[in-house]
């Protein structure tokens, strides 16, 4: 909220200013006030993560043609460059907020709801023209958009109509009074410019997410991996985080209590990490208070009790060799570095896959200003087989006081296959 | 101050210090070394925690390889220009910074070399093989490797690879990926260019006749400049 302020401060006093002296001096001034527009824009991108997805990796900034496979074909992000053929150079500040706020085209086409405009609905008109500015300050890229491919009967724009009439409802942020500014900034960035319940929702088979489910978790489609839900403490609810771990999480990717990897790690790199500290501190807030105290279920694996302890010996075996040197005998690692395992909320979820690809596929933390050069974890996929990985992940996930439940080497190999980029 | 009391605060004072020191030691004892080596657990599992290399055929060895060399294939894995996917995978999120001191890392490990394989393909292929990476082949316009990975074939600072140590199946693997333009370098692609005028059978002999070589007593790449190249390449700036 301080930033929000202190920009809006800025723009009243520059413009005082301007009306005090006029002509000359105005002009220098409008660049003043442009450049500072510029700059707050920048920094709401990067909130937004446009880069993630507006950006090929290694091409020109924002000059889109990333492929985005769906469960309904590849989709081709756009150039949102100012060039005027290939990029968005002739819209004006009323086409991109209006963009950004129903999902219209300027000629009132409708786009896919890849593009995140049912949280990007709640960005504020003066957030959206900052955001404009400092992309129409960007060079422009002379760079056609490629054409989607999307399956029949999913190429078909007019389905559209039908997915918002279920899934999108159109609104700026209202602010809760009942609750702190801060919250409020916090809930203003997660649901909107962050938009976290992209995939931290359960997404359905049309591709929807619906707003009583908000933030209750899911299988990102395609990617294979699990965004956790962040309302229930039995995944990665923060209830019982304390601000300090969900700030250095989510700002340096790495925490006492657990570091990001995937598709998060993406997040932390390209958008998280260069937030303020007090916006940092405002997501915090308003994530802790999502999560709804659940304590851990006791329930434990329910695999007959032969087969299970031959499972636990397999996985302590392999444990002992190969992930106690830095995680410890009793899985309570070396935080921030090496992550705890024992009482971890992401290793003891229903859904086993975070786990597993973690011992498949390894994987840095993102470098970030607060951990520039992260200590990564190994892959095994090459190693250890689909029974020794079964057994590893199921020992992990139920040892030190975890109550996650066994996992199947079927499970394992499954996700051998599991995209990796 | 009595003589008692004063033994009491130096007794009280040294405990003190003594259960800092402990506290200290438990503070430092749960953190991991603050190496690079340490950092870098993740390469070690197939890479050899030196760069060594492993017995897995497509794991190569880093060891020596000049800095420059390293530095643009791991940019290469990042932006995905170079695919292997777990490689790809493992350095999306990694800055710059980082890459140049993996690179840094592994260009400076002298690990003890190991002896290479037995070639499995006949005298006339490896003898192939030793002509074609010796002298080239004048027919076709096939450059020697020496001329560029130099006559040890430990390659040449900043950006030209050594050869040593490799297994043949990952050296033929590669000669085909930039054949096939899989992999590429920055331009112009010298690699693409040799790669293209090889055979298959050009392939195999160059690739069972340079895993044959042991790795010489001292694999350090050879300083800029010190080789007159036969053709341009991207990222060996002249």
């Amino acid at each position: 909220m301080r930033h929000a302020i202190s920009l809006r401060a800025l723009v009243r006093f520059s413009g005082a200013v301007l009306m005090l002296f006029g002509g000359l001096v105005g002009s220098a001034r409008a660049d003043s006030t442009d450049a500072a527009l510029v700059k707050e824009g920048e920094y709401l991108a990067r909130a937004g993560d446009c880069v993630a997805c507006h950006t090929s990796p290694g091409g020109p900034l924002f000059a889109g043609g990333l492929p985005m496979p769906t469960p309904f074909g590849t989709l081709y992000s756009t150039n949102i460059t100012p060039d005027k053929e290939t990029g968005i150079g002739n819209w004006t500040a009323d086409n991109f907020y209006s963009l950004l706020h129903t999902g219209r085209m300027p000629d009132g086409g409708l786009i896919y709801p890849a593009m995140p405009f049912g949280s990007y609905t709640k960005v504020t008109r003066k957030d959206a023209d900052a955001i404009f500015a400092y992309i129409r300050s960007v060079p422009a890229v002379h760079l056609p958009n490629r054409p989607n491919e999307l399956r029949f009967p999913y190429n078909n724009r007019s389905l559209i109509l039908g997915w918002r009439t279920l899934f999108f409802s159109e609104g700026e942020y209202q602010p809760d009074s009942s609750k702190s500014a801060e919250w409020n900034r916090g809930a203003y960035l997660v649901q909107g410019l962050g938009h976290c319940t992209m995939c931290h929702s359960p997404i359905n088979a049309l591709g929807g997410t619906s707003e009583s489910r908000a933030f209750q978790g899911g299988l990102i489609p395609m990617q294979q991996w699990y965004a956790p839900s962040l309302t229930s403490d039995k995944e990665a609810g923060l209830g019982d985080w304390s601000i300090k771990d969900i700030t250095d999480l989510l700002g340096a990717g790495v925490s006492a209590r657990g570091a990001v990897y995937g598709p998060m790690a993406e997040v932390v790199y390209d958008s998280l990490q260069y937030l303020t500290p007090e916006d940092l501190q405002a997501m915090a807030v308003y994530l802790k208070s999502l999560g709804q105290g659940n304590p851990m279920d006791t329930s434990g694996a329910a695999l007959p009790s032969a087969e299970s302890s031959l499972l636990m010996a397999l996985g302590k075996t392999v444990y002992d060799a190969r992930c106690a040197s830095c995680h410890g005998p009793s899985g309570a690692g070396m935080p921030p570095q090496y992550p705890p395992l024992a009482g971890n909320q992401s290793i003891q979820m229903e859904s086993a896959v975070n786990p597993i690809r973690m011992v498949l596929n390894g994987g840095f933390p993102p470098a970030t200003a607060g951990n520039p050069k992260p200590y990564g974890m190994p892959p095994f996929a090459q190693i250890l087989s689909d029974d020794e990985i079964a057994a590893v992940v199921s020992y992990i996930r139920s040892s030190w006081g975890n109550h996650g439940a066994a996992v199947s080497a079927d499970q394992a190999n499954a996700l051998r296959s599991a995209p990796l980029d | 101050m009595n003589a008692a009391l004063r033994l009491a605060a130096v007794l009280l004072s040294l405990s003190a210090s003594l259960l800092a020191s402990r506290a200290g030691f438990a503070q430092a004892s749960v953190h991991p070394p603050d190496t690079i080596a340490a950092r870098l657990q993740a390469c070690a599992a197939c890479h050899g925690d030196q760069g060594q290399g492993t017995d897995n055929d497509y794991f190569p060895r880093l060891a020596g390889k000049p800095a420059g060399y390293l530095f643009n294939q791991l940019l290469a894995f990042k932006q995905s220009r170079r695919r292997y996917p777990p490689m790809n995978y493992l350095l999306q999120y990694q800055s710059d910074g980082y890459l140049h001191a993996m690179a840094a890392y592994f260009t400076a490990e002298r690990p003890p070399p190991s002896a290479p394989p037995i070639p499995t393909v006949s005298d006339a292929v490896l003898a192939r093989g030793k002509l074609l990476v010796t002298k080239g082949d004048p027919a076709t316009g096939v450059p020697p490797c020496a001329n560029c990975h130099g006559p040890s074939f430990t390659g040449m600072e900043p950006a030209i690879p050594g050869l040593v140590g490799l297994h043949a199946s990952y050296i033929s693997a590669q000669l085909g990926a930039f054949r096939y333009g899989t992999r590429t370098a920055i331009e112009p692609d010298c690699m693409q260019v040799v790669a293209a005028l090889l055979t298959e059978a050009d392939v195999t002999a160059v690739a069972t006749y340079l895993s044959s070589l042991p790795v010489p007593a001292d694999p350090s790449p050879l300083p800029q400049g010190s080789l007159p190249m036969p053709l341009p390449c991207g990222s060996e700036p002249k």
